[in-house]
């Protein structure tokens, strides 16, 4: 049981600055995921939190205790590396066993836990092979396995899904979810894949460059991201981007149409709407030049600029539509759906 | 080659007995004059076809007072003589290299890559070129005409370190990294988790330095000058000086014979262990 508490924590390699004050609260049982871009630190916050990697400045607590100067297995917990690093000379037992085995606990014990994590994971056919004589999906479940044994404080991963083949992928992702909440252990998740990321966390933090863009629930995410970039990482397709100019309630577009909204909000703006949101309308301000179309089944998707600029417009429509390149659709959008930012900043400013 | 001509299979396994044969012959040869007697092997022209003595040579050489006026002790003798050296060296320089390649690449220590071109440089440094002062320390120590004397001096290996570096370098981070979490410290992550994993280089390692322990000649000639310290590729050289007497050709036949055998029996025994370390990719 043990809850996580991040506190201003800073990573330098030398005179580069990798992690800028990340902070953060977790509570126990919770699953957060660290999600961003390649190159963000994402693996270096997780590593610093396992205790692979020195902290610069800041502290990590794990269970209300402060673990800056603890040796990693000193600070219990159990992490899953994206390419597993099983043993590759010991058996998936061996495998499993050997943390157990070097803190000393019982030969009886370690088989009951063993058989235990076993069970749960569908694994037991091939406790006595070797790692390369399994398959990725059975090692990642070996490598979930040594990680459960342990009955850690928490569980840290490190994008362990990406090797995996994109259907398998969504079944390993639901079923640790489904992990997660039955052994209801704290756990940090490190992914690049939105979707992923939307699916398994309890909780997103949303890393750029080393900083914490935003750090809440999927769905806050959703609906109120605080920055453009939070904006346009989560949600697919990505959300529109329209420079435009705020006037106390009017937005003005780049092509000189405006529509109501922006109340109180004065200058240069980056006005958002996600794809979905955009309600075909033939009186609609949004006029939208069709490119090209996605048919995915489900919906449709258009590409388009926005009607005499050259601002790359991405609609989602429900059904079937077969729109003719070059044809000008219109479209509303609803002002629950805005997201205004500031132009220079990128930061929320309304609604 | 997935060539089909018969006229080219033809060829190539015409250069290939010939290739075989070249190898052969000298050891054929040394067969054939280890199973005549004495005073055959000095007639003009030599045999080329074995004779009946071959195992009252093996049962001279092997077990006798080594050769009239050669000084030599019986072959058995040096042959236990070479195999400790070899032993020592190979299974030295080996232990050596793992250490400190292990120290090199897990290790953050001031001046570490001083030390690594420290070792780097003794790769200039063979015995055959410091030979003289190697020869005075060991003087010093009191080491000559013993085992140490013999084998200490070679056991120091860059080529090994390197090789051994090569693969620490190989093992990807992680491995060390979930040892770590798994609560092992070094020596425990060396014993359990790298020695394995380098278990068929060491193997062919292992074939490579006995051979090298067991060809030694030009040091083990300096430092021993006791006969029961000398070995068995030493002794030959001695057998042929041997002074006021002509060359016993079938007792040194049969000595040469000996000196191959456990050199045979170790690539032999490692076989398996060595063709794995080079195809199987495990990491
Ligand atoms: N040992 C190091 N020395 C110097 N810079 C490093 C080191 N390790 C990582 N970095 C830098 O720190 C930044 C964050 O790296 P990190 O591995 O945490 O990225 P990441 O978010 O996990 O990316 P990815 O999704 O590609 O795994 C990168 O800009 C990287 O260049
Ligand atoms: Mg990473």
């Amino acid at each position: 049981m043990a809850e996580i508490k991040l506190d201003s924590l800073i990573k330098s390699y030398g005179p580069d600055q990798v992690l800028h004050h990340v902070g953060a609260d977790i509570e126990d049982g919770e699953f957060i995921v660290i999600v961003g871009p390649s190159g963000c630190g994402k693996s270096t916050l997780l590593r610093m939190i396992a205790g692979l990697e020195t902290i610069t400045s800041g502290e990590v607590s794990i269970g209300g205790k402060v673990v800056n100067g603890l040796e990693p297995a000193d600070r219990d917990i159990a992490m899953v590396f994206q390419n597993y690093a099983l043993y590759p000379h010991m058996s998936v037992r061996q495998n499993m066993a050997y943390g157990l085995k070097i803190r000393g606990t019982p030969k009886a014990e370690i088989a009951r836990r063993v058989q235990e994590a076993a069970e749960i994971l569908e694994i037991g056919a091939f406790l006595d092979r070797k790692p390369r004589q399994l398959s990725g999906g059975q090692r990642q479940r070996v490598a979930m396995g040594r990680a459960i044994v342990r009955d850690p404080q928490v569980f840290l991963f490190d994008e362990p899904l990406s090797n995996l083949d994109a259907k398998l992928r969504v079944q390993m992702r639901l079923e640790i979810r489904k992990l997660q909440k039955r052994l209801g252990v704290t756990s940090i998740f490190v992914t690049h894949d939105q979707v992923e990321a939307m699916t398994l966390g309890d909780r997103l933090m949303v890393l750029n460059g080393g900083y914490v863009e935003q750090f809440g629930t999927p769905i806050e995410l959703y609906d109120r991201p605080e920055t453009v970039f939070v904006a346009g990482f989560i949600g697919s397709p990505a959300m529109n981007f329209l420079p435009a100019e705020a006037d106390g309630g009017v937005v003005t577009l780049a092509n000189g149409v405006s529509l109501p909204g922006a109340e109180g909000v004065r200058g240069k703006i980056t006005f958002g709407v996600r794809p979905e949101h955009l309600v075909p309308d033939a009186a609609g301000p949004i006029r939208v030049q069709v490119q090209v179309f996605e048919a995915l089944g489900a919906n449709t998707l258009v590409h388009g600029v926005l009607e005499g600029t050259d601002t790359e417009l991405v609609v989602s429509l429900p059904g079937h539509e077969t729109p003719t390149p070059g044809d000008v659709l219109c479209y509303a959008a609803p002002g629950e759906h805005h997201h205004l930012f500031d132009a220079e900043s990128g930061a929320r400013i309304a609604p | 080659m997935v060539e089909k001509r018969p006229g080219f299979t033809i060829v190539a396994h015409i250069v290939l007995i010939f290739g075989v044969a070249l190898v052969a012959l000298p050891v054929w040869i040394t067969f054939v004059g280890a199973s005549h007697d004495g005073a055959r092997m000095l007639q003009a022209p030599i045999p080329m076809w074995p004779g009946d003595q071959f195992f009252e040579n093996l049962r001279q050489t092997f077990f006798g007072r080594g050769l009239d006026g050669s000084r030599t002790a019986p072959v058995w003798m040096m042959m236990f003589n070479s195999l400790v050296m070899a032993m020592m060296i190979a299974v030295g320089k080996i232990a050596i290299s793992l250490l400190s390649a292990f120290a090199i690449v897990y290790f953050k220590f001031p001046f570490r890559m001083g030390f690594f071109w420290l070792i780097f440089i003794t790769l200039m440094l063979p015995v055959e070129v410091r030979i003289l002062p190697t020869f005075e320390v060991v003087a010093d120590l009191g080491m000559l005409n013993s085992y140490w004397g013999l084998t200490v001096p070679l056991i120091a290996s860059a080529t090994a370190t390197f090789m051994f570096r090569q693969v620490f370098l190989t093992i990807p981070d992680e491995m060390l990294e979930s040892a770590r979490i798994d609560g092992a410290g070094p020596m425990r992550f060396f014993w359990d988790i790298l020695l394995p994993l380098s278990r068929t280089n060491i193997a062919a390692l292992f074939v490579i330095l006995f051979i090298y322990g067991w060809n030694q000649y030009l040091w083990p000639l300096l430092i021993t000058t006791d006969p029961d310290m000398m070995t068995i590729v030493v002794s030959i050289k001695q057998m042929l000086e041997a002074s006021e007497q002509t060359p016993q050709w079938n007792i040194i036949m049969m000595t040469a014979l000996l000196a191959m055998v456990p050199p045979i029996f170790v690539v032999i025994a490692m076989q398996k262990l060595f063709v794995k370390g080079l195809t199987e990719t495990d990491k």
